[in-house]
């Protein structure tokens, strides 16, 4: 691997755990708690913030020196909003139902801070190829949460995997018995936390890290 | 009416049960007077937004909409995620002027937190609801005000627990982020046990 190479599989790789926007920077955590009820939701959702945040990082990389600073924002909300929408229109095309039940959420990747969070900490700086695989990778360091969560939520609330029965509930004559509080909105928080203590406690740098972070704002 | 409001506050409290706002949620909530200004700047700004969004659908953007121009059979409604995102962040820059202008000691108790606003998906949140729950324009205004106040209700509580909760002595990978979590989640517990009342 040349050191080219090496420095775009980083762009691809680092947002997934070691720079993880959910995790470390506490970003998009909105449609995390909001869409994790099933996998199915959680699935479609990855798959459309991977896709705008790919395609918005790689739009506003190749226009980035043309753009005035002072209306940045706009610019940048504009494009995003616009890919959320054609995002939006297709999946009330083919996917209609999922589409029902993530309700307002597909929406609000427009103001998702990881989407802006990137534009403006990546994208404006790089060219486009490097600002895809930022995008992705943080997409994919976003989905991973996101699906984990959704997992665990929909096969321990239900017994169900995407509608496939894993584990047979009591009350159909099988022997699981559903804890009924994971499919309830706090059950979310809960278990965001528990992952949270888990990945800094594997990775101590991290909590040091946000714990700077902190300090950084206390003293601003 | 009242149904609306004390739904759009505790039940269907925006932060606590559709975990909208949760970035901003989570980053201001280490002090209580810092959550305190972003918790009336919320209110103030779910009120009058909302509203607006609800005139702006229905006069211009929902199927049929545009009628009083003879255009009978228009439907602009896929424009609604950029024309509130739009709305959203005109309103906020004109209240940032007149606050300005007129209120020099409201803005710079608020100042700071209106640019944060407008990418709080708690306010385009309730606009998207709005339109998704087709309410008429005096609901809109209750729902803006409503989810407005049951925002801030949350971001004023678990700021003051998080004050306290500071100097306890807590697990280190668990400290700050991932405690905040434990405590928002207490909270979406208590205030979903208001979903039971009826009124009327």
């Amino acid at each position: 691997m040349t050191r080219h190479d090496k420095q775009f599989s980083g762009h691809l790789l680092k947002p997934i755990i070691a720079a993880n926007p959910i995790i470390l920077n506490v970003l998009g955590i909105c449609s995390a708690l909001a869409v994790t009820t099933s996998l199915s939701t959680a699935l479609v959702m990855s798959v459309s913030l991977i896709v705008v945040l790919g395609f918005s990082n790689t739009l506003i990389s190749i226009i980035r020196n043309h753009i005035d600073r002072s209306i940045r924002l706009i610019v940048q909300i504009t494009i995003i909003a616009s890919l959320v929408i054609v995002v939006d229109q297709i999946l009330q095309a083919y996917l209609f139902e999922t589409s029902k039940r993530l309700s307002v959420f597909v929406g609000l990747i427009v103001t998702n801070c990881i989407v802006l969070g990137r534009a403006e900490a990546f994208a404006m700086k790089n060219p486009p190829i490097p600002s895809l695989l930022d995008g992705i990778g943080n997409g994919f360091g976003y989905a991973w949460i996101l699906l984990l969560i959704g997992a665990v939520r929909e096969l321990l609330a239900s017994g169900k995997l995407l509608g496939q029965v894993l584990l047979p509930l009591e009350k159909n004559g099988g022997w699981f018995n559903p804890i009924e509080f994971l499919g309830l909105p706090p059950s979310a928080f809960f278990l965001l936390a528990l992952l949270v203590w888990l990945v800094r406690t594997i990775n101590p740098e991290q909590a040091e890290l946000a714990e700077q972070i902190e300090q950084k704002d206390k003293s601003k | 009416m009242i149904e609306i409001l004390l739904k759009s506050v505790f039940s269907q409290n925006l932060a606590l049960a559709y975990f909208l706002g949760m970035c901003t949620f989570l980053a201001v909530s280490r002090h209580f007077e810092t959550a305190f200004g972003l918790g009336l700047a919320m209110i103030a700004v779910e009120t009058i937004t909302v509203p607006i969004n609800n005139l702006i659908f229905n006069y211009v953007l929902a199927y049929g909409a545009l009628s009083w121009t003879g255009l009978d059979s228009v439907d602009l409604s896929f424009l609604t995620l950029i024309a509130s995102i739009g709305v959203i962040a005109a309103t906020v820059q004109v209240l940032e002027m007149i606050l300005d202008s007129y209120f020099p000691k409201l803005y710079q108790a608020l100042g700071i937190f209106l640019p944060l606003i407008t990418v709080n998906c708690a306010i385009l949140g309730a606009s998207l609801f709005m339109v998704e729950r087709r309410y008429d324009f005096s609901e809109s205004v209750i729902y803006g005000f409503g989810s407005g106040l049951g925002w801030a209700l949350a971001i004023w509580a678990l700021a003051a627990l998080r004050e306290r909760i500071d100097e306890s002595l807590v697990p280190k990978g668990l400290r700050g982020l991932g405690l905040a979590f434990i405590l928002t989640g207490i909270m979406s517990m208590g205030f979903a046990v208001f979903g039971d009342l009826k009124f009327g």
